[in-house]
């Protein structure tokens, strides 16, 4: 087992989800620079949570441009499995690897706490008998809610693309949607942050349990290995 | 009289001659004048004029402090080789270093951006975060953690709501964009601040011992580089605009506000720290802050007792046809000086590249003790460094006690004919306190805050402390951050007052599980050319000193920031106080909530019996007189080493001061935690000469603990051992009521009620509008 965390400039969740992969379930896990144009070998690439650029245009409109990004698109087609956290999805969506769009929050503020969340049935690894039916997971975003037009949404919904809800939406995102993936089932895109819930002291260990769902579309046997 | 060595410049803006005018308007006396050419042995050039008005200035030199400051302890008497060293001195350095064990350090600080946030609050508050971010990692420590210390006038005012708006959204803005968690802060609203808010900021940062750098030049020859973003006209003599009253034309100074870019800052601090790795590379390190590229030449010059030489020609600039005057005086954000091995040019441009920031060579070490400035072929600049720095003015000011003081320290209840309260009044005074904004839920300020990012937060903002569980290497350590000052208290007994900041923020870590070990402090006062506002910052040095020598906290770094006044006068004195307690384990950390119903409740301490100086005063009866609670150094010290022996047994399942609103306050926010719970207290037993003293009174040295009912007696006992006063007040339960037996009958409250109006109060108010 590999992964690959990458880095862009204002990246600031970089340490966050490594050590959720590292120290979390154990696995080598290693850093990925934004001008790189391969991965190398890697069996999940995550793209984590802060402020790529700055994010002073649209968030993630400037990374999705980063030369490492073409790998990552290539890799994807091929059936890789990518994890975006946070500002992550906000890039996947930018470079239209997930549908949908995020916007500023209804409140116009940054909000920082910890939600529960609806897990959705989203296929054979992501579903309430995998995760339970509620899990726990921070927030920490200006830009999370969550847009899509009405023919996307019937989609997300008919393909079981939709991963998580909000129980109590904090951002105003369409249906309480807070994580999505793609029809293919190997991209996947969540505002919450499971890497800032897995060690002892942390609002809950949720996080584990979505860094294993994720892995276990294609690693079946890590949701053994690692529990 | 022309010197000699400076030939004439050919900007004709450069070349004026210095008037009297043109002196006064850069702030300086005509004895600092006088004191100026005899440095320079002749007529400074307008931009030597410049450089000496900003490094002379308040903010820069400490000129009417330093003597003060000189009483604080700078060591820890109770270190060991292994632990509690200070590793570097408060005032040496952009930030003090304590030894934390296995080789392993922090380095923190607190500082002020008071005026810019006044003008600005935004951009004010955004690179006061920004800055005090610098002093940290400049030092070679990774920041990671931030906290701040807010002042703001009563929310009821529309100009307030928007200072708070502003202030909030630009510490979010910068730190929750370059991903340093801001874990704890403390607001209070109080008509002092009207106008003249205070926005203190404080960065906490780990390193290795022999990461530790110096803003140092030394080496002859040594290439000097210029790092970071580029020099713009913002923040145009920021450090002297800081050193003066704000008035009515304070907004025309707006141009002396800078800009922040966090995302720049994120890059300088990964391409600084990358830098800082490599052995042997960076000889000394300083951040561009106050008065930017002068201040860190004539500094790092200064501290290595060698000369500098700078060609303003390659000092890389966002706009065309700045002059020498406006390129050392700027301050815009986000650069550094860095002074490195002669011959490794290649190795620090090679790691800006990969960051794609500038690094410039713009001069190198001399060994003429000057600094020597040069722009188109011409010396706009020849200074002694010291001059600027170790030379500059001190002053001995006049110090008068206010005369408002008679009146308050003698106030008592009886004397002023208040009625105490009766049953119905102490029902609606709990619920009016709660609601009051400097004792309500902060929560809409916090949650605008990234408190998590770093994945360290162990307890998050709201309890008596922030705790961190850092990571240092291979091991973990567990540290608690409180910042605590109430002004009030400092207003009626400047010395009392600022000790009780000092204990107050003790009590909050030993309530977390910590034990104390050093502090950073931030003195808020006045204008110091006034007796009144002199003796005030005084007797609080003075007090904390005291306090500091007492408990063995050293103090290892600072800040001054004077001249905080609207014209409505003088803020009350304000002397932050932040101390970083270290945790054992784990296990201890301790939070200010009930856990569980059927836990007995214990108040340590003894019951309240003063009013003086309490928000119950001010919000209930429009007074802010009295003098400040006692405070006994020696009970303290008992109390807290009681609780921490208790905590440290594993008896203790939450504990909380008694502070702002007193008893009834205190058992009201234990109650407001994660989980829905009731209490049944008892006071009857307690002293009570009056009631409304004995609810909302803000005597000091008081804990409420909860604790197993099988731990209640051996709690009692031990603190009857230690001398503690320690009465079994009650328990909580499991419904939704508090309830409270006095002598005068029983007063009962819905916590949900309660808790209703305390975390709805700020926010309901921001939904009002703010004006500017």
């Amino acid at each position: 087992m590999n992964i690959a965390v990458l880095q862009f400039p204002g990246s600031n969740c970089d340490q966050d989800a490594f050590q959720l992969f590292a120290s979390g379930l154990g696995l080598p896990t290693r850093f990925v620079w934004h001008k790189e144009t391969g991965l190398g070998e890697a069996d999940l690439v995550v793209v984590p949570g802060g402020f790529a650029y700055g994010d002073y245009l649209r968030c993630g409109a400037i990374a999705r441009f980063s030369p490492v990004m073409g790998a990552v698109r290539e890799y994807a087609e091929k059936g890789g499995l990518v994890l975006g956290i946070c500002n992550g999805f906000q890039i996947l969506c930018e470079a239209g690897m997930l549908p949908g769009a995020l916007i500023r929050n209804s409140s116009l503020e940054y909000r920082c706490l910890t939600c529960d969340l609806v897990v959705e049935d989203a296929g054979a690894a992501f579903n309430p008998r995998t995760l339970g039916k509620r899990i726990r997971l921070p927030i920490g975003h200006g830009e999370g809610n969550y847009r899509i037009d009405e023919a996307g949404k019937a989609r997300l919904e008919a393909n079981h693309q939709i991963l998580l809800r909000y129980l109590d939406n904090p951002n105003g995102s369409l249906d309480g949607i807070a994580g999505v993936r793609n029809e293919a089932g190997n991209v996947f895109g969540m505002m919450p942050h499971p890497d800032r819930a897995f060690e002892r002291f942390h609002p809950s260990t949720d996080g584990l349990a979505v860094a294993r769902a994720v892995l276990s579309v294609r690693f079946p046997e890590v949701i053994r290995k690692t529990a | 009289m022309k010197r000699a060595s400076l030939a004439p410049n050919p900007d004709p803006v450069l070349n004026q001659p210095i008037t009297p005018e043109l002196v006064k308007k850069h702030g300086l006396l005509p004895d600092e004048y006088e004191q100026i050419r005899r440095h320079l042995g002749g007529d400074p050039t307008l931009t030597e004029l410049g450089i000496f008005s900003v490094m002379w200035s308040e903010h820069c030199s400490y000129k009417n402090t330093r003597p003060l400051l000189k009483g604080f302890p700078t060591e820890k008497r109770g270190a060991t080789e292994h632990f509690g060293r200070v590793l570097v001195k408060a005032g040496e350095e952009n930030a003090g270093i304590i030894d934390v064990g296995d080789g392993w350090a922090i380095a923190f600080k607190i500082e002020s951006h008071n005026h810019p946030s006044a003008i600005e609050p935004f951009e004010g508050a955004a690179t006061g975060v920004g800055g005090i971010i610098r002093d940290i990692f400049t030092m070679g420590a990774r920041p990671v953690l931030l906290t701040n210390s807010l002042r703001f006038g009563e929310l009821e005012t529309p100009a307030t709501r928007r200072l708070l708006r502003g202030v909030v959204a630009g510490i979010a803005h910068y730190g929750n964009c370059v991903g340093v968690p801001t874990v704890a802060g403390d607001v209070y609203f109080d008509r002092s601040y009207e106008g003249n808010p205070l926005v203190n900021a404080l960065c906490l940062g780990t390193l290795r011992h022999e990461q530790i750098r110096r803003g140092k030049a030394t080496g002859l020859g040594n290439p000097v580089y210029y790092v970071g973003a580029a020099t713009g006209r913002d923040g145009l003599g920021g450090a002297s605009f800081a050193s003066k009253e704000l008035s009515a034309e304070s907004a025309s100074d707006r141009p002396a506000v800078q800009k922040g870019d966090p995302f720049m800052e994120k890059l300088l601090i990964e391409a600084c720290l990358e830098m800082m790795a490599v052995p042997g590379l960076v000889v000394g390190i300083q951040d561009m802050g106050a008065a930017g590229l002068t201040c860190s030449t004539c500094e790092t010059a200064s501290r290595g007792g060698a000369g500098i030489e700078i060609e303003l020609d390659r000092v890389p600039q966002r706009e065309p046809g700045m002059n020498s005057y406006e390129i050392m005086l700027s301050e815009s954000q986000e650069r550094m000086l860095v002074i490195v091995e002669k011959g490794r040019e290649r190795e620090i441009e090679e790691v800006f590249a990969k960051w794609d920031l500038h690094a410039s060579h713009v001069g190198s070490v001399t060994d003429t003790g000057r600094m020597v400035v040069r722009q188109h072929g011409v010396v706009v600049a020849d200074i002694p460094a010291s001059a600027l720095t170790d030379n500059a003015p001190v002053y001995q000011r006049e110090a008068r006690r206010p005369a408002y003081l008679d009146a308050t320290s003698g106030w008592t209840p009886e004397g002023d004919a208040l009625p105490d309260l009766d049953l119905g009044g102490a029902r609606a005074a709990l619920a009016r306190l709660l609601a009051h904004p400097t004792i309500a839920a902060k929560r809409w300020i916090t949650r605008q805050y990234d408190h998590m990012v770093q994945h360290g937060t162990v307890v998050v903002p709201g309890s008596d402390a922030g705790v961190v569980r850092l990571r240092l290497g291979s091991s973990e350590k567990f540290i608690a951050i409180s910042n605590d000052c109430n002004g009030r208290y400092c207003y009626l007994n400047p010395r009392r007052g600022a000790q009780i900041a000092m204990v107050e923020c003790l009590r909050n870590l030993v309530c977390a599980g910590a034990t104390p070990l050093a502090m950073t402090d931030n003195l808020n006062f006045g204008n110091p050319y006034k007796p009144e506002t002199f003796y005030q910052l005084k007797e609080c040095v003075a007090g904390l000193a005291e306090a500091c020598r007492f408990f063995d906290v050293p103090v290892v770094g600072g800040n001054v920031s004077l001249y905080n006044e609207s014209p409505e006068g003088a803020i009350d004195p304000t002397p932050t106080v932040s101390i970083v307690g270290f945790i054992e384990s784990e296990a201890h950390v301790t939070r200010q909530f009930a856990r569980e119903a059927g836990a007995s409740v214990i108040l340590l301490g003894g019951a309240p019996t003063e009013l003086g100086g309490s928000q119950f005063l001010g919000l209930i009866h429009g007074r802010k007189t009295g003098d400040a609670p006692e405070v006994d150094f020696a009970a303290e010290q008992r109390l807290q080493g009681l609780l921490l022996a208790q905590i440290k047994a594993g008896r203790v399942r939450s504990a909380h001061d008694l502070s702002e609103g007193g008893l009834l306050v205190c058992a009201s926010e234990m109650l407001f935690g994660p989980e829905q719970l009731g209490a049944s207290l008892d006071l009857c037993a307690l002293p009570a000469p009056r009631l409304d003293a004995l609810l909302f009174g803000e005597s000091q040295g008081r804990v409420m603990v909860s604790v197993a009912p099988a731990d209640a007696a051996l709690v009692v006992r031990a603190a009857a051992e230690a001398g503690v006063p320690a009465d079994a007040v009650g328990s909580v339960t499991a419904g939704d009521a508090l309830t409270v037996k006095t002598a005068r009958g029983t007063l009962e409250w819905s916590v949900s009620g309660l808790r209703a109006g305390w975390e709805s109060s700020i926010e309901g108010a921001m939904k009002r509008p703010g004006i500017g």
